[in-house]
């Protein structure tokens, strides 16, 4: 996927949270976009995911404009699978539910034909068995892989993830990093907003640096994690692969 | 006898739920038996019992009006807690001036203003209909209230991934937002329906001819005060027990955590 941002803003009242991001990206298979906290990135996968407006610039995939109205920012976000760091399954439905219920109400399956697909993805999780519980009887990682399940379902142009393990116990962690890890090798591209830097740097091919609301850096993963060129991500990378 | 008596925690043996029972219909019964012996009180059931259709016509009105206006009150509360969220702003401040006004002012004092001046300056003069309406505002901006915090209870979070699944807004509520919403609002729904049988009883002062005003006809009839009123409170306490251990029970099926 191609991926193109031109001076894109966003403030929050009186914080800038993204302060003229440009980037031009011709292929995207695997991106990660690193930074502190703070730094804007979440904010940046929360526009490309059609969530959130910017107040200026603009952005392409593939050479289409995203448009900021309504309108196409519903098509936009039906072509895209986000997930997101707590999770937000519906808590009243089970986890077949859940993945069924947007392919039947946004992507018009058939009731049955889509709780056929939604038993196989889950099965094909190891979430076979999980099927018919609601969110509050699966632990954090079936949670997750369940959330993620729903965002692959409708087979998206993009997959979005935003700190997809931050709120997740080490164990967990890995069940949905090898997870994420193996949608990779399907090849559909994926954005992966992370503090995991060492799966980061294992999966990822692209890396986008952010600080402070702009880019401080972009480029092939393994240059970068090898010779970051600015003292900010020298640093950043120095701290988070201390211990 | 301590262990009778004594609980620690919520879990009850059965044979000191029955002797607490007996215990608590005993001290009631006292003091009822004191306070009907006092009463220098010529009891006279034979006056009342003769007048017992009236008082199931007035009954079967009440539990009549009543329906109706619960029916019309999920309605009005419905539309005003969704105009509360309304992209329009003047609606959303027509929401809050309609609740603060009901709530802040009792229910009879609306009954006689919207009676005598609303209803008849539209010439509405079946006061059957006005009262099922007074009723339903009235209870209706209590239960905009009970449906509000419903809605702000189901989280941002999940209201974001429902958006980012690319559910449009009428979806949003369908799927995701009004499901949850009822689970959780059926028990203080419950007591709003209720009060809201209670409070029929002010439509007597309108000449609706429900429960309330057949007792006290019959209370003129035949000059029995309290042969009229107990079978009042046990015909209110008939309707609304009932919806009372119900609303008990629902308190615990629906506590699922989220």
């Amino acid at each position: 996927m191609r991926l193109e941002m031109n001076a894109i803003v966003k403030s929050y009242g009186d914080h800038r949270a993204l302060d003229g991001v440009t980037l031009a990206l011709p292929d995207i298979r695997t991106l990660a976009v690193l930074g502190p906290s703070g730094s804007g990135k979440s904010t940046l996968l929360r526009i490309l995911a059609g969530l959130e407006t910017p107040d200026a610039g603009e952005i392409a995939l593939d050479g289409d404009p995203v448009r900021f109205d309504e309108e196409y920012l519903l098509r936009h976000r039906r072509g895209i699978g986000t997930v997101f760091q707590s999770f937000n399954l519906f808590p009243h439905l089970t986890a077949l539910d859940n993945i069924s219920l947007p392919l039947e109400k946004v992507h018009g399956y058939e009731a049955s034909e889509a709780a056929t697909y939604a038993l196989q993805l889950l099965a094909r999780f190891q979430l076979a068995g999980h099927a018919l519980k609601t969110p509050a009887q699966l632990s954090g990682g079936q949670k997750q892989r369940v959330a993620i399940a729903r965002a692959v379902a409708i087979k998206p142009r993009l997959l979005l993830f935003d700190e997809p393990t931050s709120a997740l116990d080490p164990e967990m962690t890995v069940e949905v990093l090898d997870l994420i890890a193996e949608l990779r090798q399907e090849g559909r591209p994926l954005v992966l907003v992370t503090h995991e830097i060492g799966f980061a740097r294992k999966v990822a091919d692209l890396v986008v640096f952010l600080h402070e609301g702009r880019v401080l850096e972009w480029g092939e993963a393994s240059h970068l994690f090898e010779r970051p060129s600015t003292p900010e991500l020298r640093g950043f990378l120095d701290k988070v692969l201390r211990y | 006898m301590r262990r009778y008596f004594f609980i620690k925690g919520d879990k009850v043996p059965g044979a000191a739920a029955i002797a607490s029972w007996l215990a608590v219909f005993l001290l009631l019964s006292l003091l009822f038996w004191f306070a009907f012996s006092r009463v220098r009180f010529a009891w006279d059931w034979n006056a009342v019992y003769t007048y017992r259709f009236k008082f199931l016509k007035g009954w079967l009105v009440t539990v009549a009006v009543s329906s109706a206006a619960m029916t019309l009150s999920l309605v009005i509360g419905l539309a005003t807690a969704l105009a509360h969220r309304a992209p329009f702003l003047p609606l959303r401040y027509l929401a809050r001036v309609y609740m603060e006004i009901i709530r802040g002012t009792p229910l009879l004092v609306q009954i006689l203003i919207f009676f005598y001046v609303v209803a008849d300056a539209f010439g509405i003069n079946n006061r059957y209909l006005v009262g099922i309406v007074i009723l339903a505002m009235f209870a209706g901006a209590y239960i905009s209230e009970i449906i509000r915090a419903g809605i702000e209870s189901v989280g941002e979070t999940q209201l974001e991934s429902a958006r980012a699944i690319g559910f449009t807004r009428a979806q949003i509520y369908r799927y995701v937002i009004f499901p949850q919403v009822t689970r959780q609002i059926l028990p203080p729904l419950a007591g709003q329906f209720a009060s809201l049988i209670k409070d029929s009883s002010l439509l007597s002062i309108i000449s609706v001819s429900e429960f309330t005003l057949n007792a006290q006809e019959v209370n003129a009839f035949t000059f029995s005060t309290l042969e009229s009123y107990l079978p009042l409170a046990v015909g209110y306490l008939i309707l609304t027990l009932p919806i009372s251990l119900w609303t008990k029970r629902l308190e615990t099926r629906f506590r699922y955590a989220t």
